[in-house]
């Protein structure tokens, strides 16, 4: 479904991928852990266009999308849910989830049901200004709008991030669940243990390359793995 | 008591006109981070255009309006394709500068063009006085206020209700996220700058009216002032510069009538730094604490 080949990605004179090639096969769940700046928001983001390539390839379903424009990816089935949420905060939690459906139209009201029905916190919340939203209640929301595109492959940078172990596990429920209702998943995670317990496989990043990949169950049992990022 | 209700009516007029420049100035700044200095001199664009139709090329007053709403429209795309599209990525400054460059660029071709005479607008609304009781409304003013209050209602509509209008929204609060979203931040800003302009060119037909004479320079000083009415609404609200924009208006004629015609800017600009110095952010100035 994605196929990501040898790409190298720079902020000016900083080489931040070296030669990135990873691969995610329709139906899985696929986690990229690794270490604060080792490049793994710089990875989504070179996906979804809001970053460049100086080399290499990205195909998606087929196409080769490494110079598509980022407005441009969503209607391919490429939906990203990027690093600190990045909810409209000015506008309503219904507001953002609309534009969610922006080149998706005709699926917004059917969209927002499923949204509601999934997380029933935002209906009760849906005239509420994004803003005054709790922290979990906006990566629900970031979630929710992303889904409102139908997307075939959805990206998650640190879903997470800085909520409560209780909203932790909620939030990966729900991954599971969209997983099993037929989404594609890569999965960007500091919590690599409970990552490495949902994916179905793994690649692990090292400043700026692939140091390590694999079944998610032999990552979860390696010793390297286990030391710097299971806390073994 | 007469004169004071006359006072307001033509600050509200006045205040009008400013408000539909503060408009651009206000939306094109909330979606491209940027101040258009160059706005100003669409206004003075605008009158010529009136001024060619109906006087060189003797056309109908409607007709007259409508290229003038054209002609800016296609302009402010244009100056934003042109001068300002290839700069996305620069520094502020580099964007500002190039915006006043533009600004002298169109005084000087209008320079070029009809020469430094002023030049009078033709006549082209016949509308009579309106007279209640002891109070006189020019019937330009009321159709200054009327189509202005027209033009905020549906502006407002079209920013809160329609699709096009929520995408400028999330593109005004993030540009990246609303490209994720599928929506494509250039088209948006086009549309921002057409809306901007057209409402300019509308600016300009009633500023002809009521004030006649036009100039190459003539766009500056409505701009400038336009400009602090949005800074005084609070830069980038929608709502804000129609406030400010009418406020500015009510006060710089209630200064000229009661106070001194020779001291007025200074007092409306004091009274504004004066509001700005308590509420830095403008009056409707929105200040957003993000959550991490
Ligand atoms: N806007 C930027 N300008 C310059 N350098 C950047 C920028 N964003 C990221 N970098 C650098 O690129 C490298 C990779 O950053 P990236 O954000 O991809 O890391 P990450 O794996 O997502 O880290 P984290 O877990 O902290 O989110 C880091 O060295 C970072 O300092
Ligand atoms: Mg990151």
């Amino acid at each position: 479904m994605l196929k990501v080949e040898n790409i190298n990605v720079y902020y000016g004179k900083i080489h931040a991928l070296k030669d990135i090639s990873l691969e995610v096969n329709d139906g899985e769940i696929v986690a990229l852990i690794g270490a604060n700046g080792a490049g793994k928001s710089t990875t989504l983001k070179t996906i979804s266009g809001m970053m460049r390539t100086r080399t290499g390839s990205i195909t998606f379903m087929d196409q080769n999308i490494t110079h598509t424009e980022s407005y441009k990816l969503i209607s391919h089935g490429l939906a990203h849910v990027p690093e600190g949420r990045r909810c409209f905060l000015q506008m309503t939690v219904q507001e953002n989830l609309e534009m969610g459906a922006y080149t998706n139209q005709k699926y917004t009201k059917e969209g927002l049901e499923k949204v509601y029905a999934q997380f029933p916190r935002l209906q009760h919340r849906r005239n509420q200004i994004a803003g005054t939203l709790s922290g979990g209640e906006q990566q629900m929301l970031a979630m929710g709008r992303a889904l409102m595109s139908q997307p075939k492959l959805l990206m998650l940078d640190e879903p997470s991030m800085g909520l409560a172990p209780i909203l932790v596990q909620q939030i990966f429920d729900i991954i599971k669940t969209l997983h099993a209702s037929g989404t594609t998943i890569l999965l960007v995670e500091q919590n690599a243990e409970m990552a490495l317990r949902i994916a179905n496989r793994a690649y692990v990043l090292e400043t700026g390359h692939v140091a390590m990949s694999g079944s998610a169950a032999d990552l979860a049992q390696d010793d390297r793995v286990r030391r710097a990022y299971l806390g073994a | 008591m007469i004169q004071l209700v006359e006072t307001l009516i033509s600050g509200l007029t006045l205040g009008s006109i400013y408000a539909l420049i503060a408009l651009g100035y206000t939306m094109v700044y909330g979606i491209a981070k940027m101040l258009n200095f160059a706005h100003g001199d669409i206004i003075m664009i605008g009158a010529y255009a009136v001024i060619v139709s109906v006087a060189t090329l003797r056309l109908p007053a409607v007709v007259a309006i409508l290229i003038s709403v054209a002609v800016c429209t296609l302009l402010g795309v244009t100056i934003e394709f042109l001068a300002y599209r290839p700069l996305r990525q620069s520094p502020p400054l580099t964007v500002l500068i190039t915006a006043i460059g533009v600004s002298y660029l169109l005084q000087n071709v209008a320079l070029l063009i009809f020469g430094s005479e002023q030049k009078s607008t033709p006549r082209m609304f016949q509308i009579p006085d309106l007279k209640l009781g002891a109070v006189t409304i020019s019937g330009v003013a009321l159709l200054t206020l009327g189509v202005t209050a027209v033009i905020m209602i549906a502006l407002t509509l079209f920013i809160n209700k329609t699709r096009m209008g929520k995408a400028m929204r999330a593109v005004s609060e993030d540009k990246e996220a609303a490209e994720l979203m599928g929506i494509s931040v250039n088209k948006t800003i086009t549309v921002t700058f057409a809306i901007g302009s057209a409402l300019a060119a509308v600016a300009s037909i009633f500023f002809g009216a009521t004030y006649v004479y036009i100039k190459p320079t003539t766009g500056s000083m409505p701009g400038i002032k336009a400009f602090t009415a949005a800074v005084f609404g609070g830069i980038g609200s929608v709502p804000g510069a129609m406030l400010g924009g009418i406020l500015l208006g009510v006060l710089e004629q209630l200064s000229k009538t009661y106070i001194s015609t020779l001291w007025s800017d200074a007092i409306v600009f004091g009274v504004l730094v004066l509001v700005l110095v308590v509420k830095p952010s403008g009056l409707l100035g929105k200040t957003v604490r993000e959550k991490v």
